[in-house]
């Protein structure tokens, strides 16, 4: 295999600008963790309705892909609330494991009412940013790419200001540090959950609106973008905010220096031995304290 | 007591003899159906000894299916070597496996959700890994090529019909519930349980809890990986995705948990309740609505998970339990 400066250069580009991304995917599930200590294991099925509601927008509606997060993050927020109430509330004190397997379960309905609505067609949005491209040398830059880094950035960025400087925002850290001693002092934790829920939700909204111009949707994205959400949240520790930002670009460069130097797909041998590693390891994260 | 250990003992040659003679009296598509309710209840017994007796759930068991699937089909398509002989090449292989997979997730103790993640990282890395391997036609799969012979070729697992797959699969489920419920019986069965209940305690009355553990994850391997060749001598095609991945990874999980997970016949009932139900959805709306199956799965998961966590063999001992409790208060109600 061929290797070069350029090559390496492209690949630290693509893996940051996809960095950001993971991240903001990943925010999202590491929030609804941190906080009711749930894994959804429907997160990436979230995201794929989203990229489905976005790319409707875009392809048959006509919207600028980034103005459909008007409708993507909403959305998202409504159906996580809903979601939440119908199925998760009721089993917020079951056994973790029954947890799991009522969100596989949920996993299993979202995707095939995909495959059932939309089948298994793999669809993308050609829009004005799709093939906006700058040269850094001999490096692509893609603009869309960049944007949606950008649009991440912000994202998280608004949902750590939230988190960190709202009245709202405190109680949900509140509720995610102690439930019991967060009742006491007066917070609604309910409401906190179904929040924490719907916001966790919405930011897939917007990833999968940012997303949109340069990545296909099709009823399975779900499965890769998930895993990638887990690999993320377990690396940056659970529902360690700024830990996942920094995990989404270790990954996001794991993945594109990883596949400049391996063959095939085996890039991402390379991310899930990671995942194992660092579970087997450091399940606190890399940045986690000692408590477990 | 007698008279309940005579009658379930009724029941069950009464449920053998149907299954035995079901191919006599049943046209193909019966006998696919109870080849493919008898494939999902062996899987989900195999997975349950790890995932429900001693509690530690894989959500990728697709990679022992997958190292059994690749194993036998590899040795017979292109050493020519019989899959009955090729299954055990890859139980074999897929009790190393186990082994590996259950001391490296159990020495760093990992549980619940942790143990579950590694699980499917671990199959889903087995996936890339067979789309990358060309020897075993990457990402295209393998086909197992029919013998071609008139009768077929039974020495090589292959049948004229499906009435050989359905015994096969049979003899596979009944051996696979004598020995779960063998198992559970057993010293090492208690002590599977006791991992369940309460790890802590378990350790400090003795048990080892990291050995039983391991035991249990071997043994479970091993029997998957033999039903991943089933699979493949029946389906005649595998790829990665199919064997190894997400969807087979929850389908076997599937029954044991609707059925009732940690118990003997919860898997079974499980696969017997819903595959037909299932298998007759795809057939009348596969046309138009592919997935409308596996929606139907999903959608069970979330109501037994919500309404009753204990699978159907969980409620139905919920209600004797509970039938049995007010009869004997109505004996007594005279007295106080």
């Amino acid at each position: 295999m061929v290797f070069s400066f350029e090559l390496l250069g492209q690949a630290l580009v693509t893996g940051i600008l996809i960095g950001g991304i993971f991240a903001l995917i990943s925010v999202g599930l590491s929030l609804i963790w941190g906080v009711m200590r749930i894994i959804n294991f429907a997160h990436g099925e979230f995201l794929m309705l989203a990229m489905y509601i976005a790319y409707f927008l875009v392809a048959k509606g006509g919207w600028d892909p980034y103005l459909t997060i008007l409708v993507t993050a909403p959305a998202l927020f409504l159906i996580g609330v809903l979601i939440f109430q119908s199925t998760i509330r009721p089993i917020l004190k079951d056994p973790p494991m029954n947890q799991i397997m009522l969100t596989v379960g949920l996993s299993l309905i979202l995707q095939n009412l995909a495959l059932v609505f939309f089948k298994a067609d793999v669809l993308t949005a050609n829009t004005a940013y799709t093939r906006l491209n700058f040269f850094l040398g001999g490096v692509v830059v893609r603009g869309s790419q960049l944007i949606a880094f950008l649009g991440s950035g912000l994202a998280a960025y608004l949902l750590y200001w939230f988190l960190q400087k709202t009245e709202t925002g405190r109680a949900i850290r509140a509720a995610s540090i102690n439930r019991d001693a967060a009742t006491l002092v007066g917070i609604n934790v309910r409401n906190t959950y179904l929040l924490a829920f719907g916001i966790g939700s919405a930011s897939l909204g917007v990833a999968a609106s940012l997303m949109i111009p340069f990545y296909y949707t099709s009823p399975t994205v779900g499965l890769f973008f998930g895993l990638i959400a887990y690999v993320v949240v377990v690396l940056g520790g659970l529902g360690n905010f700024p830990g996942a930002l920094v995990a989404g670009l270790i990954i996001g460069l794991t993945e594109s220096i990883g596949a400049s130097l391996l063959p095939g797909s085996l890039a991402r041998v390379l991310t899930f031995s990671i995942f194992i590693i660092v579970l087997l390891l450091r399940p606190q994260g890399i940045f986690g304290g000692k408590q477990k | 007591m007698k008279t309940r250990f005579r009658n379930s003992f009724i029941l069950l040659a009464v449920i053998l003899l149907a299954a035995f003679t079901l191919p006599f009296f049943a046209g193909e598509y019966i006998i696919h159906i109870g080849v493919l309710v008898l494939f999902y209840a062996y899987m989900a017994v195999a997975w349950n000894i790890l995932g429900g007796y001693a509690g530690q759930h894989s959500l990728g068991h697709a990679l022992f299916m997958g190292i059994g699937a690749y194993t036998s089909t590899y040795l017979f398509t292109r050493m020519g070597l019989t899959p009955w002989l090729g299954m055990w090449v890859g139980g074999a292989l897929a009790g190393l496996t186990g082994w590996f997979v259950g001391y490296l997730c159990f020495r760093y103790g990992l549980k619940g959700p942790y143990f579950a993640l590694v699980t499917i990282a671990m199959a889903e890395a087995a996936v890339y890994i067979v789309n990358n391997m060309s020897a075993v036609g990457g990402a295209q799969g393998l086909e197992v090529a029919w013998v071609g012979r008139e009768g077929g070729a039974p020495l090589l697992m292959q049948f004229d019909g499906k009435g050989g797959y359905y015994y096969v699969i049979l003899v596979m489920t009944v051996l696979s519930v004598w020995l779960s419920s063998w198992l559970i019986k057993r010293r090492f069965g208690y002590q599977l349980v006791s991992v369940r209940e309460n790890e802590d305690a378990a350790e400090a009355l003795g048990v080892d809890t990291l050995r039983v553990k391991i035991q249990a994850s071997i043994i479970s391997a091993i029997m998957t990986a033999l039903g991943g060749t089933f699979f493949a001598q029946y389906f005649t095609y595998i790829n990665p995705r199919n064997v190894f991945g997400e969807g087979p990874s929850v389908q076997i999980l599937l029954f044991a948990i609707i059925g009732g997970l940690g118990t003997v016949w919860g898997p079974v009932v499980g696969a017997l309740v819903l595959v037909p139900v299932a298998e007759l959805s795809r057939s009348w709306l596969g046309g138009s609505f592919a997935g409308a199956h596996i929606l139907l799965y999903g959608t069970v998961m979330v109501l037994v998970m919500l309404f009753m966590p204990n699978g159907i063999v969980g409620l139905y001992e919920k209600i004797r339990a509970q039938l049995k409790s007010r009869s004997s208060n109505d004996g007594k109600s005279e007295a106080s």
